[in-house]
């Protein structure tokens, strides 16, 4: 891991992150995950979510790992994106979280 | 091989005698290559035929089994699956033995969750891991139970037995489930025998061969012995014989032994339920479940294709009078894009009208249809999970501005009476309250609502129990209210079709009972015997 200054020849290659907050009623679960999955594929960008800011990082294009991390209701998911197409990759993935998966 | 013989609950009446199809991958014995790049192969050909099978599976499958299946396709797409077990290959293990220790670290993983939402995800994985492995074993389990089987598994989904072909005879027998289960209603529907709680069907390697399956008493005999087999047989004929006797005598109208005529009315999920069916066999149609339309239907049905089914049951009927539900989703009937996943508890959520109300617009096109429908015969349209009289005022104003609207537009069309499933306990001890056309008691409901047991949880199954002084009183405290109010009075629930409860419910009052058209012929004959 570079940190910031180091890379600031390629801004693309800085990892952007937020965090959202699992609205829908059951957490990151089978049908919430194929979504974030198959969203998440979507982009080029390196695509990572976590439970915690400080991770440790799961890679959200792997629906098998996703579910790994059992995401309950009410927990603040983090991501951390890096790529070319990482800012709309970043607003995509907490779209989907703040939109409860279009289950609410 | 001795024979086995299991004692359960009775689901669903009747006898049936015939090949076992075991529901769960038995994988037969396998020869493993020594060469882990051979049963590397193995692995990657089996994952991928069971991916083929499941994308063919979601094409045709019943809308909410779809996403069930959806999801067991995402999860083998990904190599974070599959990664355990090729390493476990590469060190010279068996693909098969690779493949069930990679996978049941994975199910390990799920079973040990502390969310109950993750734990019962483990049987998902479960599935994916007996898919592959019947297809490394070269066994096809998933596809297709031969009509005619005796299904033999741990518990059945409402797909898997829409899937099967039940016109050929078959029955179910499981290892846990319940005779309250939406499974346990659809085989009762089709006349398919089923027995529940068998305990744990271990066949020590060897799955049997044949089963006799008796759905009145409870029993399941596995690879009977040849005199069993004669004995059942004989039982089969005699049975078959009693039921012909009853049916001639169906087509007559129902009377007690007093003289009081009960209307018998059928239930039914569609138009297809009433082929080859004589309306005289019923004074009309009491329940016309509309979900299933939904479920059917990849997406909710438009307004033509509601519009055209409710007539053709119309048209069926010949001026009978005709109920039809409204949309009942939600409780253990999920439709996607219209119900709410993951509710903590759905059958005290939103569900039926609640529903309906919620998403205004399905509600407003199926009124629409259903008025439109009316014109054909004499439609009464009811609305499901009512608890307070305001929803059904709601659900009268939406009626009427249809109603307006299509007139408006000059298309033919009637306004049919609105009345209630009475389901709620809330609305069968207020029943007087309700401005409603007329009631319908769904006594499945309101006996796992006035009992606290669920119809689908084995454990509490005797507690669910119609006959409990509790649920007939508030049975009759509705036909009192129906008396006061002159309005019709009906019980359309699994209880209408128990010919041991036909006394009990006809002492409420009740005049007017609808069952599945395969039980009118013994719901008919055991009026004729009460005596009150």
């Amino acid at each position: 891991m570079h940190d910031a200054h180091a890379s600031r020849a390629g801004e693309t290659s800085v990892p952007l992150t937020a965090s959202a907050v699992l609205v829908n009623k059951v957490g990151l679960h089978a049908r919430p995950s194929v979504k974030l999955t198959q969203c998440a594929k979507r982009f080029a960008a390196k695509i990572e979510l976590a439970l915690s800011g400080d991770g440790p990082w799961t890679d959200a294009k792997s629906p098998v790992k996703v579910m790994r991390v059992k995401a309950p209701q009410g927990a603040t998911l983090h991501f951390r994106v890096a790529g070319p197409d990482g800012e709309v990759a970043l607003a995509a993935m907490l779209a989907l979280v703040h939109d409860g998966f279009g289950e609410a | 091989m001795a024979e086995i013989q299991l004692i359960g609950r009775a689901a669903s009446p009747g006898l049936a005698f015939g090949p076992v199809a075991v529901l769960t991958a038995a994988v037969a014995g396998r020869m493993a290559s020594e060469d882990p790049e051979q049963e590397a192969a193995a692995l990657r050909a089996a994952i991928g035929r069971a991916r083929a099978q499941l994308a063919e599976q979601i094409k045709t499958i019943q809308s909410e089994a779809a996403d069930i299946l959806e999801f067991q396709a995402a999860m083998l797409e990904d190599d974070a699956l599959t990664d355990t077990a090729y390493e476990l290959i590469a060190i010279g293990i068996a693909a098969d033995h690779a493949w069930r220790r990679a996978l049941d670290l994975e199910i390990a993983g799920y079973r040990a969750a502390e969310d109950e939402y993750f734990r019962a995800r483990a049987v998902d994985i479960v599935d994916i891991r007996d898919r592959v492995l019947a297809h490394l074993g070269g066994v096809d389990v998933v596809a297709g139970i031969a009509g005619g089987s005796i299904v033999a598994a741990e518990d059945i989904t409402p797909s898997t037995f829409l899937a099967t072909d039940w016109s050929q005879g078959g029955a179910i027998a499981l290892a846990s489930g319940s005779p309250s289960s939406h499974v346990a209603m659809l085989a009762r529907a089709r006349g398919a025998p089923m027995v529940v709680g068998l305990g744990p069907l271990s066949w020590h390697g060897q799955p049997p061969v044949l089963a006799l399956v008796d759905g009145d008493a409870g029993r399941v005999i596995f690879d009977p012995e040849p005199e069993t087999i004669r004995l059942f047989e004989l039982r089969m004929a005699a049975a078959k014989a009693e039921l012909a006797v009853a049916e001639a005598t169906s087509l007559a109208p129902a009377f007690v032994a007093n003289g009081r005529r009960i209307a018998v009315l059928l239930n039914v999920a569609g138009p297809e339920d009433l082929a080859n069916l004589d309306s005289a066999i019923c004074d009309g149609i009491g329940l016309v479940r509309t979900e299933f339309l939904f479920e059917a239907a990849h997406g909710l049905p438009d307004e033509e294709t509601q519009y055209r089914v409710y007539r053709d049951i119309l048209v069926w009927a010949q001026d009978k009078p005709v109920t039809i539900r409204t949309l009942d989703a939600g409780g253990d009937k999920q439709v996607p894009g219209l119900t709410v996943e993951g509710e903590s508890n759905p059958f005290l959520g939103l569900r039926g009208i609640r529903l309906s109300l919620a998403r205004p617009e399905v509600f407003r096109m199926q009124l629409r249809a259903l008025c439109r429908a009316a014109v054909h015969g004499t439609l009464k349209v009811m609305l499901p999970m009512v608890a307070v009289p305001s929803e059904l005022d709601r659900a009268n104003e939406i009626l009427d501005a249809e109603f307006t609207a299509l007139q408006a537009k000059g298309v033919a069309c009637a306004r049919p009476p609105l009345g209630i499933m009475v389901e709620v306990p809330a609305a069968a001890l207020c029943a007087a309250d309700f401005g409603a056309a007329f009631y319908s008691i769904g006594s499945n409901d309101l006996t796992q609502y006035t009992m606290a047991a669920a119809r689908d949880i084995g454990a509490v199954a005797d507690l669910n129990d119609t006959s409990n002084p509790a649920v007939l009183a508030l049975i009759a405290a509705t036909v009192e209210a129906g008396l006061k109010r002159g309005v019709e009075v009906s019980l359309c629930g699994d209880a209408a079709a128990n010919t041991h409860l036909t006394a009990a419910l006809l002492a409420t009052g009740l005049t007017t009972l609808s069952v599945s058209p395969i039980a009118v012929a013994r719901l008919k004959a055991a009026i004729a015997k009460v005596s009150s």
